[in-house]
């Protein structure tokens, strides 16, 4: 099989994988749900407080909402997607099996991923954003040409997204134990990316750093693009320089990795 | 176990009630080691008292096997107290930018915040596991704690006993202690000896919370998670101001689900603020009364999905 179809096989194998468990599904459809209702109410009174905080009005900030529920999943913002697998096989020596394999790791796992979220986008992404844009005032563009700009701007936020847990799942080659790689993983990305708060409404020097690191390509550039907030050609730029520099680290300590793998298990 | 069997233990069991204890001579001496032995369990046995004590040693040996690797149960504790801390990390951020939210200042959201935080903690270390409960129902294993002679409820609340937990109940006892220093409160007696009523209470209701939670995986199986939207999703609603949401939303978390309990209405009294909805001024002291019902309902709640539960089945 040629490159050419075996990764979008190994995608949609991972779309096919996430969209089997239904209920589960759904249930993860109602939680969002129910958490963007939480978040709405506390950013509408932060709002009334200070209005045009961050440069959002109300109704985008209520947008920005949404949008990270409708993300959440997606790009696996508190960690969650294929790295856990990855962590696991590495820890038990299965890895051994993939590196035999004729497919490259790297390319491999991200084809995985990127089925994974695609499928969330629709699966987990669609119904709290149409929730929130039916029960309250949100600055949605009418334009297609923003919601296409918004569309383009999730694939280099997939791979940011896809970089990050990579190298933190590669990390278990020398830790050989993932846990506190997760929760920093978790920590960081929910911070950094925007879900306790929009970065732009971060204050200071504080905002200024967290706005130059990767998580911001995740959430908040898409955000942003769909909001009219920032020219699509720069965030564009933005996250292509972050997902090929977390690739390219990524190359690298995989090289380190399989140089001097002891397979485990046995 | 074939029918028989059963049939003649349980003749042997009530033979020797009535007798109060095998009659020498009577019966087949291989059976004695069998018996049910009412002589031998204390003279009132309480299920209460029993479930405690099972809980007590399952816990006891989660924590030994956590501590068998004692510097990533440390790491851990610590990442948990980080990742909870979050929550509160976001309403400092949202202070740097305002004085007031809805019209409260920082100290009385952190009391708040305090309050909710640390009563979900103690729920969220002591029932917080209940969730791999969903898990053992697909893999089969809770058939393995139904066959056991020990209460079902002790022994799925205190699987998988995670020690490491205490790192949210520390982060939620500092920013209590930060909430309760910088309030302006006119402490008397009653508002001093309500403060460890209301903790207890709230804990009780997470509890109560979290096993109605179980209950409804016998029914939801895979759809697990739509209980974090209430537990998790209770805790950081009760973080913030009653203010902040609608009037429906609090009407629904103070009559339908009773988390204003927790810390909203006890809360607004110790600060000396109006209460949410108007409740009367005895409502504050009502959080006991709460907590003993939401315990009762989850327990109801708990026998029935547990009758419902039909093992695992192709």
């Amino acid at each position: 099989m040629g490159a050419g179809r075996l990764y979008p096989a190994v995608a949609v194998g991972g779309f096919r994988r996430y969209a089997t468990y239904r209920a589960a599904t759904a249930a993860g459809v109602f939680t969002n749900t129910v958490f963007g209702l939480i978040l709405v109410y506390t950013y509408l009174a932060l709002w009334d407080e200070k209005p045009h905080l961050g440069g959002y009005d109300q109704a985008q900030a209520v947008t920005y909402v949404w949008l990270g529920q409708a993300l959440y999943s997606t790009l696996a913002l508190q960690g969650g997607g294929v790295e856990k697998e990855l962590m696991a096989r590495i820890r038990t020596g299965e890895i051994a099996v993939d590196l035999y394999r004729p497919a490259d790791l790297q390319l491999w796992w991200l084809a995985s991923d990127m089925g994974r979220a695609v499928f969330q986008i629709l699966g987990r992404g669609v119904v709290p954003f149409v929730f929130g844009a039916l029960v309250f005032d949100m600055a949605v563009p009418d334009d297609p040409f923003a919601w296409a700009a918004f569309a383009v701007a999730l694939l280099p936020a997939m791979v940011v997204s896809f970089g990050i847990r990579y190298l933190a799942a590669l990390s278990v080659f020398w830790l050989m134990d993932g846990t506190g790689v997760s929760q920093a993983v978790m920590v960081l990305g929910i911070f950094c990316s925007g879900m306790v708060l929009p970065l732009n409404a971060f204050p200071g020097v504080l905002g200024d750093i967290v706005r130059a690191l990767p998580w911001a390509a995740q959430l908040q550039m898409p955000a942003d693009v769909l909001l009219g907030r920032t020219a699509p050609v720069a965030a564009y730029a933005f996250q292509a320089a972050w997902a090929v520099a977390l690739l390219a680290a990524g190359r690298l300590v995989q090289a380190a990795a399989t140089r001097r793998v002891v397979v485990q298990g046995g | 176990m074939d029918e028989t069997g059963r049939a003649t233990g349980s003749g042997r069991g009530a033979l020797s009630e009535a007798g109060g204890g095998p009659a020498p001579g009577r019966g087949p001496v291989a059976a004695r080691p069998v018996l049910p032995g009412p002589a031998r369990r204390p003279a009132v046995f309480s299920p209460f008292g029993e479930g405690v004590r099972v809980y007590g040693l399952i816990a006891g040996m989660w924590v030994r096997s956590a501590m068998t690797y004692r510097a990533s149960f440390l790491l851990t504790a610590f990442g948990n107290l980080l990742v909870t801390g979050l929550d509160f990390v976001a309403l400092v951020l949202m202070f740097s930018q305002v004085d007031s939210l809805a019209g409260w200042t920082l100290p009385e959201v952190a009391f708040l915040y305090g309050l909710s935080a640390t009563a979900f903690g103690i729920a969220d270390l002591t029932f917080g596991s209940m969730d791999v409960l969903g898990a053992r129902m697909r893999d089969g294993s809770f058939d393995t704690l139904l066959v056991r002679p020990a209460p079902v409820l002790a022994q799925v609340a205190a699987d998988r006993f995670a020690l490491r937990r205490l790192g949210r109940i520390t982060q939620a006892v500092l920013v209590l202690a930060y909430g309760l220093l910088r309030v302006d409160v006119d402490w008397t007696a009653a508002k001093v000896l309500l403060m460890p009523v209301v903790l207890v209470s709230g804990a009780l209701i997470f509890c109560a919370l979290f096993t109605a939670g179980a209950a409804f995986q016998f029914v939801a199986q895979d759809a697990a998670e739509v209980q974090n939207a209430f537990t998790y999703g209770g805790t950081t609603l009760l973080q913030y101001p009653p203010g902040v949401f609608g009037k429906d939303v609090v009407r629904g978390v103070t009559f339908v689900l009773p988390l204003a309990f927790v810390n909203w209405v006890p809360g607004a009294y110790v600060l000396g603020r109006p209460y949410p909805l108007g409740l009367p001024g005895w409502a504050a002291f009502a959080p006991p009364v709460v907590a003993a019902g939401c315990c009762a309902l989850a327990g109801l709640a708990w026998r029935a999905g547990l009758r419902m539960y039909r093992s695992t089945g192709s």
